[in-house]
């Protein structure tokens, strides 16, 4: 029997097959080499631009004349082109597509490497570069290598103060950056089955830094809610017993609140060990943790309080943002003294908005950590949300404690 | 898919913000990305690139999607990268770009002659002739166009 990554692609393991793209999105980032590759192909049109999407997220608003001229022509071509624009300020393009689009059974590419986030759906979600796209703006369709699947086994239930994060670093420490590459990660159990729609786009979102092609959830009642909720039906999928090239377990009772130590994401300690490390910026947001569940989390840590370093918020999307602000969440975390970013991705790739100065150390909620990702010389320490904001108040990397 | 070139021999696990940093990405000038490739690494090292094979370890290219870590590699020179398991996506732009990828499990020394032959399945270092994991006929195919851009130019 078939895994879900062999039914959705319509082959067993190891079979090359061409498949339709359902969804397609590029960032500003990746868009422009995109739109540079289609035009060298010599495309004289878009397949299908109602599948298409161009999501202006790493560098918003543009932060200096050259990017804005970048932008200019991505944005000129998309509006011209009738493929669904996003321009700066909807928010992190994973996040977007997560937001009523992506549906399960469906094939997913971004030209991002966390584009395999949105296989909390049950679509098989993939990164792939500029010009794999600009191949797909032109065909609608592209080749994949069906991958072999690791299945991880979730049991119990997260407890104290541990989250999703925590589970995410958990697994990633198990397999290594490359334990997974070229292969699926697909969490079952029924420990899968208690995590919200928000707990499995984070467990899907670091599939990639295990070097593998997605992470994917089967569709469930859990899915079919949350899409209910921006008026899309979704028919859940029954996993059948098949055939894992490897199977671990994790028990989510387990998972004690970890940290990756810089620079790799797959050095794993409990924040227990290093507790005490002076940091100089805490930094929660990204496709990882910037959803309105984290914002809400963060901001009932640091209400009333002060945060004790410099500490940036940026909402994953405009969608959160708003529910930021009408529920108080927002008012909370800045009357703590936070600053608060455009939605996107923040300083997460170190080239605007929160660049960290040589030596320095950040605490954040994102997914990367490698050396001088968020400025030269500088350090990167992952870890959750409550992490993050118990870091914050003390100044130092500090165990968050039981809500 | 035949080349031959000079060994320069890095470690595992090197990922794209490595092989060209965020803050040189806002540009579509290609000899930018190929000045500042691997400056994180070692700024020394993009002058020793020109007719080079990388020799690499384990999960080359893992990190970021961005296709100009395998395009500045292409222009300041390199003429194919060994290593015995790339990560995936990089994997894909590299054969997209016209970048000939070996993967396989090599040791040797810094200046040492590499040649391979991806076609026939081999790699020689030191006199000594490895077996290549085979690429796709797909990818053989992109391989020899130069890259996708030329293979869908050829399809049309
Ligand atoms: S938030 Fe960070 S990891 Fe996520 S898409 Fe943006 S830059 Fe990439």
């Amino acid at each position: 029997m078939s895994t879900l990554a062999e039914k959705i692609l319509g082959a067993a393991a190891g079979e090359y097959v061409d498949r339709k793209v359902d969804r397609a999105y590029v960032h500003d980032g990746t868009g422009v080499l995109t739109l540079e590759a289609w035009k060298s192909m010599g495309a004289s049109g878009l397949c299908d631009p109602s599948r298409l999407s161009v999501i202006f997220d790493h560098i918003v608003p543009a932060n200096t004349g050259l990017t804005a001229m970048l932008q200019h022509e991505l944005r000129e071509f998309a509006a011209s082109s009738f493929m669904h624009f996003s321009d700066i300020g909807s928010g992190i393009c994973h996040q977007c597509m997560s937001e009523g689009i992506v549906l399960p059974g469906e094939v997913v590419v971004g030209a991002d490497s966390h584009s395999c986030t949105l296989g909390a759906f049950g679509a098989f979600a993939t990164g792939v570069g500029a010009t794999d796209m600009a191949a797909i703006w032109m065909t609608g369709e592209t080749w994949f290598r069906v991958p072999a699947t690791i299945g991880i086994h979730l049991t119990g239930k997260l407890s104290g103060a541990a989250e999703a994060k925590d589970c995410a670093l958990a697994y990633v420490n198990q397999l290594g950056m490359d334990g997974a590459t070229y292969q699926a990660l697909e969490f079952i159990g029924e420990g899968a089955g208690h995590c919200s729609i928000d707990e499995r786009l984070v467990l899907c979102n670091l599939a990639v830094e295990t070097g593998a092609k997605a992470g994917m959830f089967y569709a469930d009642h859990v899915t079919a809610e949350y899409l209910r909720r921006f008026g899309a039906a979704a028919a859940e999928q029954v996993p059948e017993p098949c055939d894992y090239m490897q199977e671990i377990t994790v028990d989510l009772a387990d998972v004690v609140p970890l940290v990756a130590l810089p620079p790799r994401v797959d050095t794993v300690k409990p924040v227990h060990d290093i507790a005490g490390l002076p940091i100089d910026q805490v930094f929660v947001g990204t496709c990882t943790n910037g959803r309105f569940s984290d914002l809400a989390r963060f901001a009932c840590i640091v209400k009333g309080n002060r945060v004790a370093v410099r500490t940036i918020v940026v909402p994953a999307s405009r969608a959160v943002l708003a529910e930021a602000i009408r529920t108080g969440v927002l008012a909370d975390i800045v009357e703590a003294g936070c600053v608060i970013g455009t939605p996107g991705c923040g300083p997460c790739l170190g080239t605007h908005a929160g660049v960290l100065g040589m030596g320095e150390v950040c605490l954040s909620t994102a997914n990367r950590n490698f050396r001088n990702r968020m400025g030269v010389g500088a350090e990167i320490y992952l870890a959750s949300v409550a992490t993050a904001g118990a870091s914050a108040l003390e100044g130092e990397i500090t165990e968050p404690e039981v809500p | 898919m035949r080349g031959k070139g000079k060994a320069v021999c890095l470690g595992a696990d090197i990922d794209t913000d490595l092989v060209i940093a965020g803050r040189y990405l806002r540009t579509k000038d290609r000899g930018v990305w190929a000045a500042h490739v691997f400056e994180d690494l070692d700024p020394a090292l993009a002058r020793r690139l020109a007719g080079a094979v990388i020799v690499a370890g384990k999960n080359f290219g893992c990190g970021s999607s961005r296709e100009q870590a395998a395009i500045a590699l292409k222009e300041a020179g390199v003429i194919a990268v060994a290593a015995p398991v790339f990560a995936r996506i990089f994997f894909r732009n590299a054969v997209n770009i016209g970048l000939p990828l070996i993967e396989a499990d090599l040791s040797c020394m810094d200046g040492e002659p590499v040649a391979f032959d991806l076609e026939a399945g081999w790699v020689e270092t030191g006199g000594r002739r490895k077996p290549v994991r085979p690429l796709s006929p797909r990818m053989l195919a992109i391989l020899r166009a130069g890259g996708l851009v030329e293979y869908w130019r050829e399809q049309r």
